[in-house]
């Protein structure tokens, strides 16, 4: 993992360096941008919890509900991995309203998001539970635990410690993809990307802040969910131990 | 509800032009990917940290940026190079390049597969570097993959859409002209999600499909 931190340090710095060096209205842009900045994060971070508990949900339904929740939740996977991102998107702003449920852009942006980032995350939860060994499942049978306590207590937070790199994955494909939400018209930092672009033309100044800018907010998830398997691997770890 | 099906098949044939635009980009860009995914999975390997590292750094460059902006950056930056390109050029561009990165992942996990003794091997007999790739370790490494890159395929293939932001007439594209013309957004924008559906279940299915071929194949070797 070090020769790729380094890299990253490397890039970064790089591209920090050109970005100050070749251009003098660096001041302008910077104020705009990180506002856009701020919005790409809030559409991240509510996206990630509708993600979550969208793929628990699903997850679970798919696992142990009765039989018609069962496809609902399958149907729901299938449908937002088996079309674009942006196609939701688009359906959710442009068609929804036709039937009588106009929602704001950002919630549409959350929401839409959200699930898709959620559809892929359940597989992932979907795995991790079921990778948990039988044994365990047996255990909780012999101790007389419910269903839901042999989730909650035994199963889960095993499972969970297995789930935390896909996640990471998933967060930086969530992040990447807010920058579709400029094309339902909120001014994230992709939108004021363009915008400043259109009145300025100043395109590699622009667009190379943009860039770094993405790659310092993934780079914060990166090392943010390598911590938190970090530790949840040193819990479970202790939790086996008493 | 007010679902209109005699619009919605008034459409169809300009929305099935389109579609030939989305796969034109698709396997374009895919080809693009397949070829520059391994040629950075290839340099990554490399001892000379010199070209390694640049590599990796270019590689999670790009993989941590939105594809967007990446289309963008080709679209509008490029003619300030004095390089004009036209929308679908740039976009399969971004497209290839985007989805390159991911399929150095998947060629450097085949790469990894293919036994040392190969390597040593192809020392002792003498081959140079490049022989021992072309002849010896790229063929052994690609076939166990094929389902993986079929994946990527298909997540170029969802992509695809995001070209309609530079104007690539493809089939999000004509779907949001026809929708903007008469303002019935349902029908083409349902139907585009349907196609992308139809396609993305298939292609899955096919992968499936591959996939045990290439295990009874493997068997069988």
């Amino acid at each position: 993992m070090a020769p790729r931190w380094i890299a990253v340090c490397v890039i970064v710095s790089f591209a920090a360096g050109l970005a100050v060096a070749s251009f003098a209205g660096f001041r302008e842009f910077i104020p705009g941008l990180l506002q856009g900045a701020l919005v790409t994060i809030e559409i991240a971070l509510a996206g990630a919890v509708v993600a979550v508990i969208a793929a628990f949900g699903a997850a679970m339904a798919r696992m142990y509900g009765p039989l018609p929740v069962r496809w609902l939740a399958v149907a729901y996977v299938e449908l937002f991995r088996g079309t674009s991102a942006l196609v939701q998107l688009f359906w959710m702003f442009f068609v929804l309203p036709h039937f009588g449920v106009t929602l704001e852009p950002m919630t549409v942006a959350i929401t839409a998001l959200g699930l898709n980032v959620g559809a892929y995350g359940s597989e992932v939860v979907r795995g991790a539970v079921q990778a948990v060994p039988r044994g365990q499942w047996e255990a909780t049978i012999a101790l007389n635990m419910t269903r839901g306590e042999a989730l909650r207590r035994i199963i889960l937070p095993q499972a969970l410690v297995a789930m935390i790199p896909p996640w990471g994955n998933l967060f930086i494909e969530l992040l990447k993809s807010t920058a579709l939400v400029s094309l339902i018209t909120i001014s994230d930092l992709a939108f004021r990307a363009q915008q400043m672009n259109q009145t300025t033309f100043r395109t590699v100044e622009i667009f190379t802040i943009v860039l770094v800018i993405y790659l310092a907010i993934a780079a914060v998830i990166t090392t943010g969910m390598r911590a938190l398997e970090q530790k949840a691997a040193g819990a479970v770890a202790r939790g086996r131990v008493h | 509800m007010d679902w209109d099906w005699n619009y919605a098949f008034e459409i169809l044939p300009l929305l099935a032009q389109a579609s030939l635009v989305t796969i034109q980009a698709t396997l374009l860009g895919f080809l693009l990917a397949a070829v520059l995914g391994l040629v950075f999975a290839v340099l990554r390997m490399s001892p000379n940290r010199t070209i390694s590292l640049p590599t990796t750094a270019v590689v999670e460059f790009i993989r941590s940026t939105p594809l967007l902006i990446q289309i963008f950056f080709f679209y509008f930056v490029f003619p300030e190079f004095g390089v004009s390109l036209d929308a679908l050029t740039a976009g399969i561009i971004a497209l290839g390049l985007h989805y390159g990165t991911y399929c150095a992942e998947v060629y450097r996990a085949g790469l990894d597969n293919v036994p040392r003794g190969q390597w040593e091997a192809s020392i002792a007999l003498n081959l140079t570097t490049f022989h021992t790739f072309r002849d010896v370790i790229i063929p052994q490494a690609i076939p166990p993959v094929v389902p993986a890159l079929g994946n990527y395929f298909v997540a170029l293939f969802k992509e695809t859409p995001l070209l309609s932001a530079i104007a690539v007439m493809e089939l999000m594209q004509q779907a949001k002209i026809l929708g903007s013309n008469t303002f019935r957004y349902i029908e083409p924008i349902t139907l585009v999600g349907a196609f992308f559906l139809v396609f993305s279940l298939v292609a899955a299915a096919l992968i499936r499909l591959l996939e045990r071929r290439l295990k009874r194949i493997g068997a069988r070797a």
